[in-house]
C-alpha cells in the first residue's frame, strides 16, 4: 500500500504556520535595513544599540525582579493550596477549588481593572509592589493546578511506608514527598515565571511611573517606531527562554 | 516460642462514622508465629493491621506488644514494619537505597548499613538488581524489595497487607513458598492479612477469621476447616453444603437425628450438645460424601440415600458431581483413586448411592445475621454455598 503524503504535508504546514513568523523576526534582527520589507545585508548594529538603551535594561530588570519574586512566592502558596485542596475534605472544598480555579478563566481585562480599583481604593501607590501582588494572584492558581495534578497521581502509601520505616512526618515529607513532587513544583514555578515575565494586560493596569516592565516598554517602543530594536530584543528573549526550557528538561531527565 | 501473648489486642474498636470497622476485637499472638487475619473485604482485617502499624487510632482498647502498650505511639516509634499491598517502594530511590532507607533514618554508620543491605539483598536474591529503580522491576521483584526493606529494621512483628494480591497465580504460588522460607529463616512474628483462604491455610500457624468487624473464630487451619464454629466460617473456608433443619432426637451421647424440609432425615455428630427441638444448620463438605453405583455396606453411623446425577465436571485430579436428593442439589467431590479404565465412570442422569459418616458433618447454631442470606437462597442453590458466593467482593 502506498503511504499517504497527507500527514507529512500537514505537519510541515503547521510547523511553517507556527515558526515562520518567529524565523522572520530572528532574521530581521540582523537586517541592516530599518524596514523589514527590504533586505539591507547582515548586521549586528541593532544588538549594539540595544546595549545602550538604558530604559530597556531598566524595564528588563523590573520584569525579572517581579517574575522571580512573584513565582517564588506563588510556588510556596500555590503548593500549600494544592495540598489543602487534595488532603482535606470539608464542605467548602468545592468552593475553594472554584476560587483557586477562577483566575485561570477570568478575562485578564477584568482582573486588571478590578485589581486597579482595589489598589486605588486602599490608597496604595502603583508601582513594582502592586505589579508583584497582581502577578502573585494569578500565578498561585497556575502553580496550584500543576501541583494538584501531580498530587492526584501521588501514591500516599509511600509516605506511610516512610513513616513505617522510622521517619517522622517531617522527615518523610523532606525525603520522599518533596523529591517526588519537585518536578511538578518546578514546572509550576517555571510556568508562573513565564506568565509573569510576559504579562501585559494586568500589568498595564497596575503599573505606575518608573515601574515599566519589558512588555510595556516594548509596546511603547512599537508606538514610537523602533521595530529592528524590538526584533533584536525578542531574539535575545527567545534564546534565553529556549535555554531555560532546555535546562529544565535536562534536569528532570537526570532525576529519572 | 515464648509466651502466647507476645502481641495482644485488648477489646479494640474502630469506627468510621457509623460503620464499625473493628468491633471489640481481642486477640493474642505468640512470638515467632505466622498468624493470619482472614476475611472478605470490608471485614476489618486491614483496619486492625493499620491500628497495629499506627496509621489508625482505635476508638477503644489497647494494643500491647512485647509487654509494652503501644496504642498511642506514632508509626515511626513502633517496632513493627509493613509490607504494603501496592509495595509502596520509593520510586526515586534504587533498590539498594530503598532497602537502606530505614537504617539511614536511624543515622547508622555507612559501613554498617552496607553490610546489612548486602545481607538483605542476598536473603531476597536481588543482589544483581541492586542499582535498578523500582519502576523497571517485575511484580515479584518489587515484592522482594518490599520484604527486604521491612526486614532490615528487625521488626518485632512483620505486617503483610495482602502482599500477593497484585501478582499472577504462578508467581503467587512461588512467593507463597518464599514467604514461608523467609519466615522460617528470620523467626520474626508475621501478621498476614488476606482474603484468600488458600494463602492463609497454607502458611499460617493460626488463623483468625473476621467478618463485619468481629472475629468469628481463631484456630489452626485444620480446626477452622474441620470444625468451624459458625456458618460464616464454614461457608467462607472451603466449599460446603448447607441444610436448614431441626434436632428431633439425641442418639447416644454424641449424635442427633435431624429433620430437614425436602430432604431425608439425617444422623449427625453433635459435639455442641444442641438439645432436641432447636433449629440448626447442617454443613457437609463436598469431599466427605461417597458416591457409588452399588449400595454401600450398611452401618449405623452412616447416612445412606439415593440421588440423581444432574451434572458431572471432570477436573483431572477431581470430579465434581451435582446430585439431586429430593429438593436439594448436593455438591460432591470425588478424588480419583483408580484408573478410569478399571471402572466405568458415573455419568450424567444416573441413579447413584451417596453416603457419608455422621462424624463428617457438623451442626451450627443459627446466630449471625449473614445466616439469613444462606437460608433465603432458592433450593436450587442451597447445596452450593461456597466461599465466593457467600462473600461479596
Amino acid at each position: 500500500m502506498k503511504r499517504s503524503r497527507a500527514p507529512l504535508v500537514v505537519t510541515i504546514a503547521v510547523l511553517i504556520f507556527f515558526y515562520l513568523p518567529i524565523l522572520i523576526l530572528v532574521i530581521n534582527s540582523f537586517n541592516a535595513s530599518r524596514f523589514s520589507s527590504t533586505w539591507g545585508g547582515w548586521t549586528l548594529a541593532w544588538y549594539a544599540r540595544l546595549w545602550h538603551e538604558g530604559e530597556i535594561w531598566h524595564a528588563m530588570q523590573n520584569s525579572l525582579i517581579i517574575a522571580v519574586s512573584a513565582s517564588a512566592v506563588s510556588v510556596v502558596i500555590g503548593t500549600l493550596a494544592a495540598f489543602a485542596l487534595h488532603r482535606f475534605d470539608t464542605r467548602l472544598q468545592k468552593t475553594q477549588y472554584l476560587l483557586i480555579y477562577t483566575p485561570l478563566v477570568i478575562p485578564e481585562l477584568l482582573m486588571g481593572l478590578s485589581l486597579l480599583l482595589f489598589f486605588v481604593a486602599i490608597g496604595m501607590n502603583l508601582g513594582l509592589l502592586t505589579i508583584f501582588f497582581a502577578h502573585v494572584t494569578f500565578c498561585i492558581s497556575y502553580v496550584a493546578m500543576v501541583v494538584l495534578g501531580r498530587l492526584q497521581d501521588f501514591d500516599f502509601s509511600i509516605i506511610e511506608a516512610a513513616q513505617d520505616l522510622g521517619a517522622n512526618w517531617w522527615t518523610a515529607a523532606v525525603r520522599v514527598l518533596l523529591p517526588l513532587l519537585a518536578p511538578g513544583i518546578i514546572a509550576g514555578g517555571l510556568l508562573a515565571f513565564t506568565l509573569s515575565i510576559d504579562d501585559f494586560v494586568i500589568t498595564f493596569f497596575v503599573a505606575g511611573p518608573g515601574s515599566t516592565t519589558l512588555p510595556i516598554r516594548i509596546y511603547s517602543m512599537i508606538k514610537f517606531g523602533a521595530p529592528p530594536l524590538i526584533n533584536a530584543l525578542s531574539t535575545i528573549l527567545l534564546v534565553v527562554t529556549f535555554l531555560a526550557v532546555w535546562i529544565s528538561q535536562h534536569l528532570t531527565e537526570e532525576k529519572r | 516460642m515464648a509466651s502466647t501473648n507476645y502481641l495482644e489486642f485488648e477489646n479494640v474498636s474502630k469506627h468510621f462514622g457509623s460503620i464499625r470497622a473493628v468491633d471489640r476485637v481481642s486477640l493474642s499472638i505468640a512470638k515467632g508465629e505466622f498468624f493470619s487475619l482472614l476475611g472478605p473485604s470490608g471485614c476489618g482485617k486491614t483496619t486492625l493491621l493499620r491500628i497495629l502499624a499506627g496509621f489508625e487510632n482505635p476508638n477503644t482498647g489497647r494494643v500491647i506488644l512485647n509487654g509494652r502498650d503501644i496504642t498511642d505511639l506514632p508509626p515511626h516509634q513502633r517496632r513493627v514494619n509493613t509490607i504494603f499491598q501496592s509495595y509502596a517502594l520509593f520510586p526515586h530511590l534504587t533498590v539498594r537505597e530503598n532497602i537502606a532507607f530505614g537504617l539511614r533514618i536511624e543515622k547508622r554508620l555507612k559501613k554498617e548499613i552496607d553490610t546489612e543491605v548486602d545481607r538483605m539483598l542476598a536473603l531476597v536474591q536481588m543482589e544483581d538488581q541492586a542499582h535498578k529503580y523500582p519502576d523497571i522491576l517485575s511484580g515479584g521483584q518489587k515484592q522482594r524489595v518490599a520484604i527486604a526493606r521491612a526486614l532490615i529494621k528487625k521488626p518485632e512483628v512483620l505486617l503483610l497487607d495482602e502482599p500477593l494480591a497484585a501478582l499472577d497465580l504462578k508467581l503467587r504460588q512461588r512467593m507463597l513458598m518464599e514467604l514461608d522460607l523467609i519466615h522460617d529463616e528470620v523467626g520474626i512474628t508475621f501478621l498476614y492479612v488476606t482474603h484468600d483462604q488458600g494463602e492463609a491455610m497454607s502458611l499460617s500457624d493460626h488463623i483468625a477469621v473476621m467478618n463485619l468487624g468481629i472475629i468469628e473464630q481463631i484456630g489452626t487451619p485444620a480446626e477452622i476447616y474441620e470444625a468451624p464454629r459458625s456458618s460464616f466460617v464454614a461457608a467462607f473456608i472451603g466449599d460446603t453444603n448447607f441444610f436448614e433443619g431441626k434436632v428431633t432426637d439425641i442418639v447416644g451421647h454424641e449424635y442427633s437425628r435431624l429433620t430437614i424440609d425436602g430432604f431425608p432425615d439425617v444422623l449427625c455428630f453433635n459435639d455442641k450438645h444442641i438439645s432436641a427441638g432447636n433449629p440448626v444448620f447442617l454443613s457437609i463438605r463436598p469431599e466427605k460424601f461417597h458416591i457409588s453405583r452399588d449400595a454401600p455396606p450398611n452401618s449405623n453411623k452412616r447416612n445412606i440415600m439415593r440421588g440423581l446425577v444432574e451434572d458431572v465436571i471432570y477436573q483431572g485430579l477431581l470430579t465434581k458431581f451435582w446430585v439431586r436428593v429430593q429438593e436439594y442439589r448436593l455438591s460432591i467431590v470425588q478424588q480419583h483413586s483408580r484408573f478410569l479404565l478399571d471402572e466405568k465412570p458415573i455419568r450424567w442422569n444416573e441413579e447413584v448411592w451417596i453416603s457419608w459418616h455422621a462424624d463428617d458433618s457438623f451442626m451450627l447454631e443459627r446466630y449471625s445475621e449473614s445466616d439469613e442470606q444462606l437460608v433465603s437462597l432458592p433450593p436450587e442453590n442451597i447445596g452450593d454455598v461456597n466461599g465466593e458466593a457467600a462473600t461479596p467482593e
